[in-house]
């Protein structure tokens, strides 16, 4: 379609649908290059709507590193809402970039970032509606090269078929390369076998084509073949020695998206080592920035976009090196404008109330503390030790200095729990209630934010069946039917949405077939609860028959292989299972940044380590190779 | 303290958002230019920066009013109007600052009527058009509702006009009652003359304010 029938087109569909600011683009900051101007085009797409892929910072960096380059142009791509999908289908609208609003598929490159699991059917239907074919095997040279990146990723087999390469790992130098070997391929112009062929050769890179699993009779992996000469049979992660220079010219939504805000990310990586989580696996190593480099930014940052908050993200604030130091300047640089800040994950603590005192405006939101679980064993299994009794000091803190809410979030699901585990859950919430009671009586608040776990590759639970529905629910109505009352306040996950995540994060490629079905039955925003529909689900599970719970509630052996065995974060599987072992010993791990424990990142990246020595990488240095003289010179 | 008011016309793309929305882009645009804005008292200190009238979402404004109160005294309208222009704000074009005394009545109350013109869209014959711009002009009442209220969009029609463009294509000039409580909708005078309302282009071009 013509841009200029397209532009037209929309002119008149806009004022009828919902928040129509979504699709027309043209926000401060936003980087708009002459097509005609560059070598390569690039389509950076979140699978969801603007206002939730806006703010992504994983896609905020390579749209800026790409832009960078003279001879590239990179544009963004989200989701239109249902009216808006509905509207583009019935007028012919394929989907466009919103810069130049041109069409997805006179892209080059189209990536897709997936940072979590229920997006996959909303990758179809992008793909759909901007007229590329689903599966990498129908497209030709006139599609763009797909890819994928984010953490979802590090299981990239239940979305194998849909992309022709994919990103495991940090994209900021990797992009780069992707380009200069799509540029060398499209002057030889040969066929795109070739591109992906050099692809595979590029270190984090795995081309799904390349691989094929072969099953035991049980459903299990028997083995993972490579099927061409350039695959690997391991794709080790890609990962940045040192964090670069932050983005700070982010583009500035003209409409209110889910976080309006500069975020900087102060730290990448956690050595806490809880079990469950899957990011704090996956992305180590821990590496910092520098307190002059963070504030600098936020300085830069707030003068570019006139923001009134600043988030200074990393997986644990506490952990930071010099987070008090860092706190008190970029309060200082906000000081004017009455600008927050925030602060996510805290340690439970009376440390951390001091540092939320130094953010204005904190007390508005309430102070949220993650405990996880509620009594001393669980808090082992899930390597997350903090005595309740620090928790109850912590919280009388946070009331006595000025803050009425609080906010627990805890876990229900984890390996082993027992239903007095969860009431335990109750009561831990009525006790920190009645601490604030104490101290400010009857204004005091508890909101309990109860999610379900969901086993995650890559994580020592890998192993662990997830809860079964009736589980789940037995477990959530015990917590709904303790906390209520004035003052408390609970949420909870809906148990269907849970198992989804459940057999999508540990799924194999078989999966696939059942999520274009789910998808063509109609399931898309899957991550939206008015929008997901578990019976399209379970029908699609059961043409492909497949069962769910395969996926879900088995648990697993321990010399089972993993359909993602051959995607290595940097963490050994032997250590993982150590760590398995010692959850179900109740022992728990130090952190690593008191003595390595050898997870598998040193000795995988020594070289990488040794190049880049300094404190900003918190795994010890590696020395440097002595360096050998042959015997003769010697002599 | 003083107080500042800003003509300005609103531009593509932003004629897609609405006014809580533009009131953040401001919020955000004064920051970004390092104006010392003065902000409320209370719990949750607010900007002080006050919109003329409020603007339909898909519409786009020329001389648009905006009235912002700054800290210092010794701010000027040249001041205030170098640091709006060094700095950027996709769709937001800077015509003039002018000093308003601060006790002066608030911007929304001094708007008595609106002037839009209305693009439409798609070529029309003329004098079918002119026919029905006729009729309409001619009835004593038009009776609409709007939010379950019914009311009487004719005496809110203060003058209309119809202008050719080249090629078929016309455009209304149309002054419509601003006065609250007696807003007119120019959409609605497209859609009662038989013209789908969302085949047009809407400019709000200016306000006919009190002395
Ligand atoms: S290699 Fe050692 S220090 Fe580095 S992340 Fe692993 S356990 Fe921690």
């Amino acid at each position: 379609m013509e841009r200029n029938t397209l532009l037209e087109r929309l002119e008149r569909i806009l004022p009828t649908v919902e928040k129509p600011g979504r699709y027309v683009g043209g926000e401060l900051n936003q980087i708009y290059k002459e097509w005609n101007s560059v070598k390569t085009h690039v389509a950076l797409a979140f699978p969801d709507i603007y206002d939730i892929g806006v703010p992504n910072l994983g896609l905020t960096i390579l749209y800026h590193i790409l832009n960078e380059r003279p001879d590239v142009l990179a544009e963004r791509v989200y989701l239109p809402w249902v009216d808006m999908e509905a509207a583009m289908r019935r007028e012919g609208l394929p989907l466009y970039a919103l810069e130049s609003k041109t069409p997805v598929k006179q892209f080059d490159i189209l990536g897709i970032t997936l940072p979590y699991e229920t997006l996959y059917t909303n990758v179809l239907n992008l793909l759909d509606l901007a007229g590329i074919p689903l599966r990498s095997s129908e497209r030709t040279i006139n599609d763009p090269l797909v890819i994928a990146g984010g953490h979802a990723v590090f299981n990239p087999e239940p979305i194998a078929p849909f992309f022709d390469a994919i990103v495991i790992g940090e994209g900021e130098e990797i992009i780069l390369e992707i380009i200069n070997a799509y540029q060398e391929w499209k002057t030889a112009s040969s066929p795109r076998v070739n591109l992906l062929a050099e692809l595979a050769k590029i270190e984090g890179i795995y081309i799904p084509s390349f691989y094929e699993p072969e099953y035991h009779e049980d459903g299990t992996i028997r083995s993972i073949h490579s099927l061409h000469p350039n695959a690997s049979l391991q794709i080790k992660k890609r990962l940045v020695a040192q964090l670069p220079k932050p983005p700070t010219r982010f583009i500035v939504p003209s409409i209110g998206v889910v976080h309006n805000r500069v975020s900087v990310e102060i730290m990448r990586g956690c050595t806490r080592g809880c079990r469950f989580c899957h990011a704090g696996m996956v992305t180590r190593p821990v590496r910092e920035r520098s307190v002059d480099e963070i504030v600098s930014a936020v300085r830069e940052a707030l003068d570019a976009t006139g923001f009134e908050e600043v988030a200074l993200l990393s997986l644990s604030s506490s952990d930071y090196t010099h987070i008090l130091d860092l706190v008190s300047r970029v309060a200082d640089e906000t000081s004017e404008h009455y600008l927050t800040i925030s602060l996510p994950s805290l340690r439970i603590e009376s440390f951390s109330v001091k540092l939320m005192e130094k953010l204005r405006g904190s007390r508005q939101g309430g102070f949220t503390l993650a405990p996880e679980a509620a009594t001393e064993r669980m808090r082992n299994i899930i390597n997350k030790p903090i005595s309740t009794r620090q928790l109850l000091d912590t919280a009388r803190e946070i009331y006595s200095r000025g803050w009425t809410n609080i906010k627990l979030y805890f876990m229900i699901g984890h390996p082993s729990e027992t239903i007095a585990d969860v009431q335990a859950i109750a009561d831990l919430c009525k006790d920190v209630l009645a601490e604030g009671r104490k101290v400010i009586g009857k204004r005091a608040t508890l909101h309990a934010g109860v999610s379900t776990f969901v086993p995650k590759p890559h994580t020592p639970f890998q192993w662990v069946a997830c809860d079964t529905l009736d589980q789940i629910e037995a477990k959530q109505s015990l917590l709904k039917r303790e906390l209520r009352g004035p003052g408390l306040k609970l949420t909870w996950n809906n148990p269907h949405e849970t198992l989804m995540e459940a057999w999508l994060s540990r799924g194999d490629r078989r999966l696939a077939n059942v999520i274009e079905t789910a998808w063509r039955l109609g399931a898309k925003f899957d991550a939206w609860q008015d929008q997901f529909n578990f019976e399209i689900w379970q029908k699609a599970f059961s043409i492909h028959r497949l069962d769910p719970s395969f996926y879900t509630h088995r648990q697993r052996a321990e010399d089972e292989i993993f359909p993602w065995d051959h995607i290595f974060t940097g963490v050994r599987k032997a250590y993982l299972l150590s760590e398995y072992r010692a959850s179900l010993l109740e022992k728990t791990q130090n952190d690593c940044r008191q003595g390595c424990f050898a997870c598998g990142i040193l000795p995988k990246y020594a070289d990488l380590r040794r190049n880049h020595p300094g404190n900003h990488w918190k795994c010890p240095e590696v020395p440097r190779r002595p360096v050998k003289v042959p015997m003769e010179q010697i002599a | 303290m003083r107080r500042f008011r800003i003509q300005y016309n609103k531009e593509s793309p932003l004629q897609y958002i609405g006014n809580l929305d533009l009131h953040k882009v401001w919020e955000r645009y004064l920051r970004r230019a390092h104006i010392p804005v003065a902000y409320s008292q209370g719990f949750h200190p607010q900007p002080k920066i006050q919109q003329a009238a409020p603007l339909p979402l898909g519409f786009l404004s020329q001389n648009d009013l905006i009235d912002v109160w700054v800290e210092p005294d010794t701010w000027t309208e040249n001041v205030f109007l170098t640091h709006l222009q060094a700095t950027q704000q996709p769709g937001i074009q800077i015509l003039s600052v002018s000093s308003v005394p601060l006790n002066s009545p608030s911007l929304p109350t001094l708007i008595q009527s609106s002037l839009y013109r209305v693009i439409l869209l798609d070529p029309v014959n003329l004098s079918e058009l002119n026919h029905r711009l006729s009729l309409l002009v001619a009835r004593d009442s038009i009776i609409r509702s709007r939010r379950n209220k019914t009311y009487d969009l004719r005496p809110l029609i203060e003058k209309i006009e119809l202008i050719p463009l080249q090629e078929d294509c016309v455009a209304f000039e149309m002054q419509l009652s601003a006065r609250e409580g007696a807003t007119g909708r120019p959409e609605e005078i497209i859609s009662e003359m038989g013209i789908d309302p969302y085949a047009a282009r809407y400019i709000r071009t200016g306000f006919i304010m009190r002395e």
